[in-house]
Protein backbone atom coordinates (compact mmCIF):
# COMPACT_ATOMS: atom_id res chain seq x y z
CA UNK A 1 0.00 0.00 0.00
CA UNK A 2 1.40 3.38 -1.05
CA UNK A 3 2.18 5.71 1.78
CA UNK A 4 0.55 9.13 1.72
CA UNK A 5 2.62 12.29 1.36
CA UNK A 6 1.91 13.18 4.97
CA UNK A 7 3.06 9.73 6.09
CA UNK A 8 6.24 10.09 4.04
CA UNK A 9 6.90 13.50 5.51
CA UNK A 10 6.41 12.19 9.04
CA UNK A 11 8.97 9.50 8.25
CA UNK A 12 11.36 12.18 7.00
CA UNK A 13 10.76 13.94 10.31
CA UNK A 14 11.75 10.73 12.11
CA UNK A 15 15.02 10.68 10.17
CA UNK A 16 14.19 8.49 7.15
CA UNK A 17 16.11 9.97 4.22
CA UNK A 18 14.63 7.44 1.77
CA UNK A 19 11.16 8.92 2.29
CA UNK A 20 12.49 12.33 1.38
CA UNK A 21 13.89 10.78 -1.79
CA UNK A 22 10.39 9.50 -2.66
CA UNK A 23 8.87 12.95 -2.18
CA UNK A 24 11.64 14.46 -4.28
CA UNK A 25 10.96 12.06 -7.16
CA UNK A 26 7.22 12.60 -6.95
CA UNK A 27 7.19 16.38 -6.89
CA UNK A 28 10.33 17.56 -8.69
CA UNK A 29 8.65 17.69 -12.13
CA UNK A 30 5.38 19.37 -11.02
CA UNK A 31 7.39 21.88 -8.99
CA UNK A 32 9.85 22.70 -11.75
CA UNK A 33 6.96 23.15 -14.21
CA UNK A 34 4.95 25.30 -11.82
CA UNK A 35 7.97 27.52 -11.14
CA UNK A 36 8.96 27.59 -14.80
CA UNK A 37 5.50 28.90 -15.67
CA UNK A 38 5.68 31.40 -12.84
CA UNK A 39 9.13 32.89 -13.51
CA UNK A 40 9.58 31.74 -17.14
CA UNK A 41 13.31 31.20 -16.85
CA UNK A 42 14.16 27.48 -16.67
CA UNK A 43 17.40 27.91 -14.74
CA UNK A 44 15.73 30.15 -12.15
CA UNK A 45 12.83 27.71 -11.89
CA UNK A 46 15.27 24.89 -11.10
CA UNK A 47 17.09 27.00 -8.52
CA UNK A 48 13.81 27.86 -6.84
CA UNK A 49 12.67 24.21 -6.91
CA UNK A 50 15.94 23.24 -5.22
CA UNK A 51 15.29 25.88 -2.59
CA UNK A 52 11.78 24.53 -2.00
CA UNK A 53 13.07 20.99 -1.35
CA UNK A 54 15.84 22.33 0.86
CA UNK A 55 13.32 24.30 2.92
CA UNK A 56 11.10 21.25 3.25
CA UNK A 57 14.10 19.26 4.48
CA UNK A 58 15.14 21.96 6.92
CA UNK A 59 11.60 22.22 8.30
CA UNK A 60 11.20 18.45 8.73
CA UNK A 61 11.65 18.50 12.52
CA UNK A 62 8.89 21.08 12.93
CA UNK A 63 6.52 19.51 10.42
CA UNK A 64 3.00 18.85 11.63
CA UNK A 65 0.34 17.56 9.25
CA UNK A 66 -2.12 20.41 9.74
CA UNK A 67 -2.77 20.71 5.98
CA UNK A 68 -2.24 18.63 2.86
CA UNK A 69 1.40 18.16 2.00
CA UNK A 70 0.91 19.64 -1.48
CA UNK A 71 -0.68 22.76 0.00
CA UNK A 72 2.39 23.27 2.18
CA UNK A 73 4.79 22.47 -0.65
CA UNK A 74 3.19 24.80 -3.18
CA UNK A 75 2.76 27.54 -0.62
CA UNK A 76 6.55 27.53 -0.15
CA UNK A 77 7.03 27.41 -3.94
CA UNK A 78 4.55 30.23 -4.58
CA UNK A 79 6.07 32.49 -1.95
CA UNK A 80 9.55 31.90 -3.32
CA UNK A 81 8.40 32.58 -6.88
CA UNK A 82 6.55 35.76 -5.90
CA UNK A 83 9.53 36.99 -3.88
CA UNK A 84 11.84 36.23 -6.78
CA UNK A 85 9.61 38.14 -9.18
CA UNK A 86 9.23 41.05 -6.79
CA UNK A 87 12.98 41.24 -6.34
CA UNK A 88 12.98 42.37 -9.93
CA UNK A 89 15.70 39.97 -10.91
CA UNK A 90 13.44 38.25 -13.38
CA UNK A 91 11.10 41.09 -14.20
CA UNK A 92 12.88 41.80 -17.44
CA UNK A 93 12.06 38.28 -18.55
CA UNK A 94 8.34 38.93 -18.47
CA UNK A 95 7.85 39.71 -22.10
CA UNK A 96 4.81 41.03 -23.89
CA UNK A 97 2.74 38.91 -26.17
CA UNK A 98 4.17 40.73 -29.20
CA UNK A 99 7.81 40.20 -28.31
CA UNK A 100 9.73 37.78 -30.51
CA UNK A 101 10.76 34.42 -29.09
CA UNK A 102 14.11 34.33 -27.36
CA UNK A 103 17.08 33.23 -29.36
CA UNK A 104 18.60 31.11 -26.63
CA UNK A 105 15.65 28.79 -26.39
CA UNK A 106 16.24 25.12 -27.07
CA UNK A 107 16.54 24.34 -30.76
CA UNK A 108 13.71 22.53 -32.45
CA UNK A 109 14.05 18.82 -32.84
CA UNK A 110 13.10 18.89 -36.51
CA UNK A 111 12.27 15.65 -38.29
CA UNK A 112 13.50 15.02 -41.82
CA UNK A 113 10.19 15.59 -43.50
CA UNK A 114 9.32 19.24 -44.23
CA UNK A 115 5.58 18.80 -43.66
CA UNK A 116 6.11 17.35 -40.25
CA UNK A 117 8.58 20.14 -39.48
CA UNK A 118 6.07 22.79 -40.49
CA UNK A 119 3.42 21.20 -38.32
CA UNK A 120 5.75 21.09 -35.35
CA UNK A 121 6.72 24.69 -35.90
CA UNK A 122 3.07 25.76 -35.92
CA UNK A 123 2.37 23.79 -32.75
CA UNK A 124 5.40 25.26 -31.08
CA UNK A 125 4.44 28.82 -31.96
CA UNK A 126 0.93 28.19 -30.71
CA UNK A 127 2.21 26.78 -27.41
CA UNK A 128 4.57 29.71 -27.07
CA UNK A 129 1.73 32.17 -27.53
CA UNK A 130 -0.36 30.41 -24.90
CA UNK A 131 2.58 30.41 -22.54
CA UNK A 132 3.09 34.13 -23.08
CA UNK A 133 -0.59 34.75 -22.37
CA UNK A 134 -0.20 32.98 -19.02
CA UNK A 135 2.99 34.88 -18.27
CA UNK A 136 1.28 38.18 -18.99
CA UNK A 137 -1.21 37.60 -16.15
CA UNK A 138 -0.63 39.44 -12.86
CA UNK A 139 1.48 37.26 -10.55
CA UNK A 140 -1.27 36.21 -8.15
CA UNK A 141 -3.73 35.47 -10.95
CA UNK A 142 -1.04 33.44 -12.68
CA UNK A 143 -0.35 31.40 -9.57
CA UNK A 144 -4.09 30.81 -9.11
CA UNK A 145 -4.48 29.55 -12.69
CA UNK A 146 -1.43 27.28 -12.45
CA UNK A 147 -2.58 25.73 -9.17
CA UNK A 148 -6.16 25.38 -10.45
CA UNK A 149 -5.38 24.06 -13.90
CA UNK A 150 -2.17 22.02 -13.50
CA UNK A 151 -2.15 20.99 -9.83
CA UNK A 152 -5.92 20.51 -9.77
CA UNK A 153 -6.17 21.86 -6.26
CA UNK A 154 -9.55 22.64 -4.79
CA UNK A 155 -10.49 26.21 -3.90
CA UNK A 156 -9.76 25.82 -0.20
CA UNK A 157 -6.24 24.61 -0.95
CA UNK A 158 -5.50 27.35 -3.46
CA UNK A 159 -6.93 29.91 -1.06
CA UNK A 160 -4.58 28.60 1.63
CA UNK A 161 -1.59 28.74 -0.71
CA UNK A 162 -2.38 32.28 -1.86
CA UNK A 163 -3.65 33.43 1.51
CA UNK A 164 -7.06 34.57 0.31
CA UNK A 165 -10.70 33.64 0.91
CA UNK A 166 -12.60 31.24 -1.32
CA UNK A 167 -14.82 33.98 -2.71
CA UNK A 168 -11.79 36.19 -3.41
CA UNK A 169 -10.17 33.25 -5.16
CA UNK A 170 -13.22 32.65 -7.37
CA UNK A 171 -13.12 36.29 -8.40
CA UNK A 172 -9.36 36.07 -9.00
CA UNK A 173 -9.74 32.96 -11.15
CA UNK A 174 -12.59 34.47 -13.16
CA UNK A 175 -10.56 37.60 -13.93
CA UNK A 176 -7.56 35.48 -14.94
CA UNK A 177 -9.53 33.15 -17.22
CA UNK A 178 -11.43 36.10 -18.68
CA UNK A 179 -8.12 37.74 -19.64
CA UNK A 180 -6.89 34.48 -21.17
CA UNK A 181 -10.18 34.04 -23.04
CA UNK A 182 -9.76 37.44 -24.66
CA UNK A 183 -6.03 37.02 -25.35
CA UNK A 184 -6.36 33.54 -26.78
CA UNK A 185 -9.61 34.10 -28.66
CA UNK A 186 -7.95 33.66 -32.07
CA UNK A 187 -6.53 30.30 -31.01
CA UNK A 188 -9.47 28.94 -29.12
CA UNK A 189 -12.17 27.18 -31.02
CA UNK A 190 -15.20 26.18 -28.99
CA UNK A 191 -15.10 22.45 -28.47
CA UNK A 192 -18.83 22.13 -28.93
CA UNK A 193 -21.68 24.30 -30.20
CA UNK A 194 -22.44 27.38 -28.08
CA UNK A 195 -25.79 26.02 -27.07
CA UNK A 196 -24.31 23.16 -25.07
CA UNK A 197 -24.61 23.41 -21.30
CA UNK A 198 -23.49 21.24 -18.43
CA UNK A 199 -20.47 20.69 -16.27
CA UNK A 200 -17.13 20.56 -17.98
CA UNK A 201 -14.81 19.23 -15.22
CA UNK A 202 -12.03 20.43 -17.45
CA UNK A 203 -9.12 21.70 -15.31
CA UNK B 1 -29.63 36.24 -12.18
CA UNK B 2 -27.51 38.69 -14.21
CA UNK B 3 -24.50 37.73 -16.36
CA UNK B 4 -22.17 39.59 -13.97
CA UNK B 5 -23.43 37.69 -10.95
CA UNK B 6 -23.20 34.36 -12.72
CA UNK B 7 -19.67 35.05 -13.99
CA UNK B 8 -17.73 34.22 -10.80
CA UNK B 9 -19.73 31.01 -10.34
CA UNK B 10 -19.16 29.98 -13.94
CA UNK B 11 -15.63 28.70 -13.36
CA UNK B 12 -16.71 26.57 -10.40
CA UNK B 13 -19.61 25.26 -12.46
CA UNK B 14 -17.38 24.33 -15.38
CA UNK B 15 -14.72 22.61 -13.26
CA UNK B 16 -17.37 20.65 -11.37
CA UNK B 17 -16.67 22.19 -7.95
CA UNK B 18 -19.87 24.23 -7.60
CA UNK B 19 -22.36 23.33 -4.93
CA UNK B 20 -25.79 22.02 -5.87
CA UNK B 21 -27.51 25.41 -5.43
CA UNK B 22 -24.89 27.33 -7.39
CA UNK B 23 -24.97 24.72 -10.13
CA UNK B 24 -28.75 25.03 -10.57
CA UNK B 25 -28.49 28.82 -10.77
CA UNK B 26 -25.77 28.71 -13.44
CA UNK B 27 -27.60 26.06 -15.46
CA UNK B 28 -30.84 28.02 -15.51
CA UNK B 29 -28.94 31.17 -16.54
CA UNK B 30 -27.00 29.40 -19.31
CA UNK B 31 -30.22 27.94 -20.67
CA UNK B 32 -31.53 31.48 -21.16
CA UNK B 33 -28.34 33.42 -22.06
CA UNK B 34 -26.54 32.69 -25.35
CA UNK B 35 -23.68 35.10 -24.55
CA UNK B 36 -22.82 33.27 -21.31
CA UNK B 37 -23.10 29.92 -23.09
CA UNK B 38 -20.57 31.14 -25.64
CA UNK B 39 -18.33 32.42 -22.88
CA UNK B 40 -18.52 29.07 -21.10
CA UNK B 41 -17.44 27.28 -24.27
CA UNK B 42 -14.55 29.69 -24.71
CA UNK B 43 -13.43 28.97 -21.14
CA UNK B 44 -13.39 25.28 -22.02
CA UNK B 45 -11.31 26.14 -25.06
CA UNK B 46 -8.86 28.09 -22.89
CA UNK B 47 -8.45 25.12 -20.54
CA UNK B 48 -7.76 22.84 -23.48
CA UNK B 49 -5.25 25.33 -24.88
CA UNK B 50 -3.40 25.47 -21.56
CA UNK B 51 -2.64 21.78 -21.94
CA UNK B 52 -0.59 22.61 -25.01
CA UNK B 53 2.14 24.24 -22.96
CA UNK B 54 4.85 21.57 -22.99
CA UNK B 55 5.92 19.90 -19.78
CA UNK B 56 9.59 20.37 -18.97
CA UNK B 57 11.68 17.82 -17.13
CA UNK B 58 14.18 18.83 -14.45
CA UNK B 59 17.81 18.76 -15.58
CA UNK B 60 19.80 15.54 -15.17
CA UNK B 61 21.79 16.92 -12.29
CA UNK B 62 18.75 18.11 -10.33
CA UNK B 63 18.59 15.19 -7.87
CA UNK B 64 22.35 15.06 -7.41
CA UNK B 65 22.47 18.78 -6.66
CA UNK B 66 19.73 18.63 -4.02
CA UNK B 67 21.36 15.54 -2.43
CA UNK B 68 24.65 17.42 -2.30
CA UNK B 69 23.02 20.44 -0.68
CA UNK B 70 21.24 18.26 1.86
CA UNK B 71 24.48 16.40 2.66
CA UNK B 72 26.08 19.78 3.39
CA UNK B 73 23.37 20.64 5.93
CA UNK B 74 24.58 20.61 9.56
CA UNK B 75 23.61 17.43 11.41
CA UNK B 76 22.42 17.46 15.02
CA UNK B 77 24.94 15.80 17.40
CA UNK B 78 23.88 13.21 20.03
CA UNK B 79 24.93 15.44 22.92
CA UNK B 80 23.46 18.51 21.37
CA UNK B 81 20.50 18.49 23.75
CA UNK B 82 22.91 19.28 26.58
CA UNK B 83 23.49 22.70 25.08
CA UNK B 84 20.06 24.01 24.20
CA UNK B 85 21.33 27.38 23.13
CA UNK B 86 24.65 29.16 22.57
CA UNK B 87 23.59 31.89 24.98
CA UNK B 88 23.08 29.39 27.80
CA UNK B 89 26.38 27.68 26.97
CA UNK B 90 28.18 31.03 27.20
CA UNK B 91 26.53 31.82 30.55
CA UNK B 92 27.55 28.43 31.97
CA UNK B 93 31.14 28.86 30.77
CA UNK B 94 31.29 32.29 32.33
CA UNK B 95 29.96 30.94 35.64
CA UNK B 96 32.57 28.14 35.72
CA UNK B 97 35.41 30.57 34.91
CA UNK B 98 34.27 32.97 37.63
CA UNK B 99 34.08 30.16 40.21
CA UNK B 100 37.60 28.99 39.31
CA UNK B 101 38.97 32.52 39.65
CA UNK B 102 37.38 33.11 43.05
CA UNK B 103 38.58 29.75 44.43
CA UNK B 104 42.18 30.39 43.27
CA UNK B 105 42.51 33.66 45.27
CA UNK B 106 44.23 33.51 48.81
CA UNK B 107 41.75 33.79 51.63
CA UNK B 108 41.57 37.23 53.29
CA UNK B 109 42.33 37.35 57.14
CA UNK B 110 39.25 38.52 58.92
CA UNK B 111 39.69 41.35 61.48
CA UNK B 112 38.15 39.47 64.36
CA UNK B 113 40.40 36.43 63.96
CA UNK B 114 42.10 34.93 67.07
CA UNK B 115 45.83 35.86 67.63
CA UNK B 116 48.48 33.43 66.49
CA UNK B 117 51.39 32.07 68.60
CA UNK B 118 53.55 35.06 67.65
CA UNK B 119 50.74 37.33 68.73
CA UNK B 120 50.63 35.72 72.21
CA UNK B 121 54.41 36.16 72.64
CA UNK B 122 54.07 39.86 71.82
CA UNK B 123 51.34 40.24 74.42
CA UNK B 124 53.57 38.65 77.12
CA UNK B 125 56.46 41.02 76.33
CA UNK B 126 54.22 44.06 76.31
CA UNK B 127 55.37 45.57 79.76
CA UNK B 128 59.02 45.33 78.72
CA UNK B 129 58.29 46.98 75.43
CA UNK B 130 56.32 49.71 77.14
CA UNK B 131 59.28 50.40 79.61
CA UNK B 132 61.71 50.54 76.75
CA UNK B 133 59.50 52.96 74.96
CA UNK B 134 59.31 55.28 78.01
CA UNK B 135 63.00 55.14 78.80
CA UNK B 136 64.09 55.70 75.22
CA UNK B 137 62.13 58.92 75.12
CA UNK B 138 62.80 60.14 78.75
CA UNK B 139 64.45 63.61 78.47
CA UNK B 140 65.62 63.81 82.09
CA UNK B 141 68.01 60.99 81.42
CA UNK B 142 69.83 63.02 78.83
CA UNK B 143 70.79 65.64 81.50
CA UNK B 144 72.69 63.12 83.61
CA UNK B 145 76.55 63.16 83.31
CA UNK B 146 77.77 60.74 80.84
CA UNK B 147 79.57 57.88 82.46
CA UNK B 148 82.40 56.73 80.40
CA UNK B 149 82.04 53.20 79.62
CA UNK B 150 85.90 52.72 80.00
CA UNK B 151 88.76 54.44 81.97
CA UNK B 152 90.93 56.84 79.96
CA UNK B 153 94.37 55.57 79.14
CA UNK B 154 96.06 59.10 78.99
CA UNK B 155 96.23 61.77 81.76
CA UNK B 156 94.12 64.81 81.62
CA UNK B 157 96.41 67.88 80.90
CA UNK B 158 94.18 70.13 82.98
CA UNK B 159 95.10 68.15 86.12
CA UNK B 160 98.69 68.82 87.39
CA UNK B 161 100.73 65.97 88.48
CA UNK B 162 100.45 65.96 92.23
CA UNK B 163 102.04 63.77 94.64
CA UNK B 164 99.55 61.98 96.69
CA UNK B 165 99.33 63.58 100.14
CA UNK B 166 100.53 61.40 102.67
CA UNK B 167 100.69 62.05 106.28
Amino acid sequence: MARSDVQLMLEVKAGDEASFELLLRKYRTPLVNFLNRMVRDAATAEDLAQEVFLRVYRARKKYSPSAKFTTWLFRIATNLALNSLRDGRHRQMEVSLDAPPEEDEAPLDLPSRDVRADQMLIERERAERIRRAVLSLPEKQRAAVLLHKYQEMDYAEIGHVLDCSESALKSLLFRAYETLRVELAPLVTPASPAGTTGEGREP
Amino acid sequence: MSCEKIATGLIAYLDGRAGAGERREVESHLAACAACRARAEEFRGVWKALEEIPVVEPSLGFDARIRQRIAAEPRPRPWFWLIPSPRLAFSLSLLVALSAYISSRPPAIPQGAPPTEEGFKMINDLPVLEDYDVLSNFEALSELPQVPAQAPETQDPAQPDEEPVTN
